[in-house]
């Protein structure tokens, strides 16, 4: 396993990738490491939504897990008073994985958009739910404290930053031997064709469940993140219907070509967020609903698949 | 007891109405393009502020109030004209062969530049054209007065649903597109003309959009952002019913409108997730929706 | 094994440059003779026209008079503490992870001087605690939830509006004061944290001011935006209460006034609108009379008329003249929390002797008294850092002669009737029955 992760190109480039990243992010002007930091939380998510989408499948709730996420940072940190990160994130992603688990024995049997609309579904009704507790703020959330790193209380946000690139590293590390395992490389033969890959000897239905919880983890992982990020949970950012869709939007603008195209995807996405709020305050929707557009209308692949192109021009030419 | 009953019953077929009418064109789209069309919120509103701004501009150039439902009707044919056509030819036209999912997401791209043109050229000021629901007046049911204008909402819903009906299973044109939305590639090797079928549908789904936001506004204020909320509304419905199916998309609308009336009446803390929750909950007993109509499974 | 090192080194050197250059995008300070403000407000979606437009309109009239040095005294002198405003307006719109990102951009990228605005509690929320972190001056202009200040102390968070605990204590004196016999009372409330804690302390002042009154069982709480509100208005016609109170704005109050009119809904029941200011220039006409209307405050409607004040005169006519309509409570707010801005940046100048630091303007800004557009403010609650000052209630009529809304019976209940002292939270002092209240 490990001989065969030393080969992968992938994990070479995310681990050299991640740590000049993570190097560099100590110099980097403060909105700017705060976009990446966001970007890369964001990511995360975007990374278990890809793993779905390769094998057809596409949720418009995955709000759902990034709330659960969120939201159980803010009640550990509540309730139990634990700050630090290793601990936030076991239970966040413990949380989310395990609704992810209940919830996929019925989701597994949904394929298309169906199985996109019964997450909203379910995503909505946390919604409701969380709008309506008052305890827990209503629509106001609440905030959460800072994040410590095994008792140490860093002082700037760098060190959460280093934290956040180390597991998007980690996330993208483990998603990548996933896709090499036996149960991986089903991937894309489910969207292909589900019969031949039940003929194969393959349970269809027990795949695409592993692969559920595993976004679901990962889009508790994603929440949790950014929970401790921003420190503040509401609803609104964190389990409403738009959360979902831009999610799936980072999705299909990162393109489904590697697993690092989700965290590129969630950096170029919060870049042209900001740019498109101070350019066009009142018209800012055009920008991002055309760039949307133009993405799907002419690199459907993605922006991965853009990089792709001019390695390989290079490649050639070289 | 029996006032609060029949109240219960005619708000909650008032809301399905509402309903039915901004998700019928939803569900068409989808049972014909296989397209689930994020934009139909855009339409919803740009029906909603072409009959808004028509009925001020009539109201203040003295022309009488009934005037307005004219241009009701006027304003969601010329939206779903322009709009439906320019949009299934410039861009949905280039994507059939595309995954479904990203179509979607295409929608929901032209969805947001749409809401921030209207910004550009309604502006951000609400719009009030109240004059079609003032002129009707009210009437008193169950001991409650109601406005005539609901009534005629409900009146309206049942002619929509029964002209799609006719027009799907007793003309030509509805014989073409049921063959169309069994088999694209026979029909169009039977000489079908496969493309003018997806524009008028397209085209037919957004006046439908388009006349839901037109009849509704004057009823509300016409604001920015108008027609978000309707979007994970109608896709609900749709939803429930089973996408692609009118029948199903009227029996979605009754079944959350009535339940929703319910929950306002007796549980109004539930209001919010009702729909949602009738949502998880059919799709959980039914995968595909009421009304799912029957698809070849590819092997 | 060497070569892969030496390449991998290469390519960590490579990404690094990449970075780098991210890194080295970076804005320029501002000199000091003017000074650079984010001005946060709903740009677009639905709260835009009636709130975020009027807010953003009261303040740049208010920043180009400073600016000018064209404020009637004694405000009048040039700019904030001399220096001229440059502000930055950014759109509220999207909730509250995304302002928090958005408000990093303004300190950290556009290095402005102070953040001033907010009109959702949401926001608000969110915000402040950044605002702390970052260090950076904000006066928030209009978002009513108590627990801003009430759950815990704020380094560099002010505010200028009074919070929704005095909203409601004075719609529930007036209401006593004026209908004490009507006796029970029902709710119509978003469905989120401004009209939950909106009926939430209506009910309690109600329940302490008039032991006998009675909350119907079915207070609704729809949707935020959701604008069909018939199966609602059903509801409370069937129920016995004849009092209604109503926390609605943006474009869901003109939404439920439509449709209450049709079905003759102020005719059976007295409508209490905690902020409906908005729907009543917009309605016009329509706008039923002998609902009880608030402004949050001396704002709008209830002041229109009222000329004695020379602040409020010239906002008055300056805004109508300049926007051609009248200012609504969301120009008051922003106006006044940047007059707010500008008393605390020439007091900081002052003591200084050239151009302040952020430490000093905000002990400046600390504990001020002040005259702002709608009368006197005074920051007295939350360490010196939320303001309290008289709120209002009156009962609209129709200015025939005039062609235009009017409003009469005005009361004003006085920031010391409706405010808890200093160190007490809202709801302990509702609870207590309001001890130490002064009301004249």
């Amino acid at each position: 396993m490990i001989e065969t992760l030393k080969k992968d190109k992938t994990v070479r480039w995310i681990i050299l990738g991640f740590l000049a990243l993570a190097i560099t992010g100590n110099f980097m002007e403060a909105w700017v490491q705060n976009n990446i930091m966001f970007g890369l939380a964001r990511g995360l998510a975007v990374l278990g939504l890809m793993v779905l989408w390769r094998t057809g499948l596409i949720s418009f709730g995955h709000a759902l897990y990034f709330g659960i996420g969120a939201y159980a940072v803010g009640l550990v940190d509540r309730n139990l008073g634990i700050s630090d990160i290793f601990l936030r994130l076991i239970f966040a992603v413990g949380a989310s994985a395990f609704v992810g688990f209940l919830l996929g024995f019925i989701l597994r049997k949904y394929r298309g958009i169906f199985f996109a609309m019964l997450n909203l579904a379910f995503s909505m009704v946390l919604y409701g739910i969380l709008v309506k507790v008052e305890s827990l703020g209503s629509t106001d959330g609440f905030s959460v404290s800072q994040t410590t790193i095994l008792g140490w209380a860093p002082e700037n946000k760098y060190a959460l930053f280093a934290a956040i690139v180390i597991a998007c590293a980690i996330g993208a590390v483990l998603v990548q031997c996933y896709l090499k395992t036996a149960l991986g490389s089903l991937t894309t033969a489910i969207r292909d064709n589900e019969l031949r890959v039940e003929y194969l000897g393959f349970s269809v239905a027990r795949a695409i469940h592993v692969k559920y919880v595993m976004s679901a983890g990962l889009a508790g992982a994603s929440g949790a993140l950014l929970a401790m990020a921003l420190g503040q949970v509401d609803p609104d950012s964190m389990v409403n219907w738009p959360v979902s869709g831009e999610l799936v939007f980072i999705t299909v603008m990162a393109g489904p070509g590697s697993v690092i195209a989700p965290f590129l995807g969630g950096v170029v996405f919060e870049f042209l967020r900001t740019y498109a709020f101070e350019l066009a305050p009142e018209a800012w929707q055009l920008i991002v609903g055309g760039t949307l557009l133009g993405i799907i209308f002419f690199l459907p692949m993605g922006l991965w698949s853009l990089l792709e192109r001019i390695w390989k021009r290079r490649g050639v030419s070289s | 007891m029996l006032a609060q009953v029949l109240t219960i019953i005619l708000d909650g077929l008032n809301y399905a109405s509402f309903l039915f009418i901004v998700s019928v064109g939803l569900t068409i789209v989808f049972g014909v393009l296989k397209i689930l069309n994020v934009a139909h919120g855009a339409f919803y509103a740009w029906g909603a502020y072409a009959a808004a701004y028509a009925i001020t501009q009539a109201s203040e150039l003295g022309y009488p109030d009934w005037i307005g439902f004219l241009l009701i009707f006027a304003a969601s044919i010329i939206v779903g004209l322009v709009l439906g056509s320019i949009i299934e030819r410039l861009i949905l036209r280039k994507m059939y062969a595309q995954d479904e999912v990203l179509i979607a997401l295409a929608t929901f791209g032209l969805f947001l530049v749409l809401e921030d043109i209207i910004l550009v050229v309604f502006g951000v000021d609400p719009y009030f054209a109240y004059q079609p629901m003032a002129v009707l007046g009210n009437v008193v049911i169950g001991g409650v007065f109601r406005d005539v204008y609901s009534l005629t909402l409900f009146a309206l819903a049942v002619v929509v649903a029964v002209g799609c009906w006719w027009a799907l299973t007793k003309t030509k044109w509805g014989k073409l597109i049921a063959v169309v939305i069994y088999d694209r590639e026979i029909s169009q090797a039977m000489g079908i003309n496969v493309s003018a079928v997806y524009l008028i549908v397209f085209i037919v789904g957004a006046m439908l959009g388009a006349l839901g936001g037109a009849y509704v506004a004057p009823t509300t204020s016409v604001a920015p952002g108008f027609g978000i909320d309707v979007i994970v509304l109608s896709f609900a419905v749709v939803v429930i019913g089973g996408m692609g199916s009118i029948p199903g998309a009227l029996i979605g609308s009754v079944m959350v409108g009535v339940l929703r009336a319910i929950a306002v009446h007796q549980f109004p803390e539930l209001e919010l997730f009702v729909v949602f929750a009738v949502m998880a909950g059919v799709l959980i007993i039914r995968p595909e929706g009421l009304f799912a109509p029957p698809k070849a499974r590819t092997i | 094994m060497k070569k892969l090192f030496t390449r991998g080194v290469i390519r960590v050197s490579a990404l690094a440059a990449c970075c780098a250059v991210g890194a080295m995008m970076a804005g320029t300070a501002s000199a000091k003779d003017s000074i650079k403000v984010g001005v946060v407000t709903f740009l677009t979606g639905p709260a835009a026209g009636p709130f975020g437009v009027p807010g953003k309109n009261g303040a740049e009239l208010v920043i180009d008079a400073i600016n000018a040095g064209t404020l009637p005294a004694p405000h009048n002198s040039k700019g904030f503490g001399g220096a001229t405003m440059e502000p930055v307006f950014i759109d509220e719109a999207g909730g509250g992870a995304k302002q928090v990102a958005e408000y990093r951009n303004l300190v950290e990228k556009q290095n402005v001087d102070a953040v001033i605005g907010y009109i959702s509690s949401g926001s608000c929320m969110a915000i402040a605690p950044v605002a702390d972190e970052l260090q950076k001056l904000t006066i928030m202009s209009v978002c009513g939830t108590p627990r801003l200040f009430e759950e815990k102390p704020r380094s560099h968070v002010f505010r200028t509006q009074g919070n929704a605990v005095g909203d409601s204590i004075a719609a529930a004196r007036y209401m006593v004061e004026m209908f004490p016999k009507m006796k029970s009372y029902t709710g119509i409330n978003q469905n989120y944290a401004w009209g939950q804690d909106s009926w939430k302390f209506y009910d309690l002042a109600m329940k302490k001011l008039d032991p006998a009154s009675q909350a119907s069982d079915k207070p609704q709480f729809p949707k935020i935006f959701s604008g069909q509100y018939s199966a609602e208005i059903s509801t409370m016609l069937l129920d016995k209460a004849p009092v209604v109170h109503t926390s609605f704005w943006d474009g869901d109050i003109e939404a439920f006034m439509l449709q209450g009119l049709v079905r003759g809904f102020f005719q059976q029941k007295k409508l209490v609108s905690v902020v409906g200011g908005s729907a009543v220039d917009s309605l016009g006409k329509k706008f039923p009379d002998g609902v009880v209307l608030g402004t949050r405050g001396k704002y709008g409607l209830l002041v229109r008329e009222d000329m004695s004040d020379p602040l409020n005169a010239w906002f008055v006519t300056e805004y109508k003249k300049r926007y051609d309509v009248y200012p609504l409570g969301p120009s008051y707010q922003y106006a006044k929390a940047i007059l707010y801005y500008k008393l605390g940046m020439d007091k900081a100048a002052k003591a200084a002797g050239g151009s302040p630091n952020q430490d000093q303007v905000m002990s400046a800004l600390k504990n001020m008294k002040f005259n702002s557009f709608d009368g006197e403010v005074s920051m007295s609650l939350g360490e010196g850092r939320q303001a309290v000052h008289p709120v209002g209630y009156g009962i609209t009529k129709w200015n025939a002669k005039k062609g235009e809304p009017g409003i009469e019976k005005v009361k004003y209940y006085g920031a010391e009737c409706i405010n808890p002292p200093a160190g007490t939270l809202s709801e302990d002092w509702l609870n207590q029955g309001m001890p130490g209240a002064k009301c004249n």
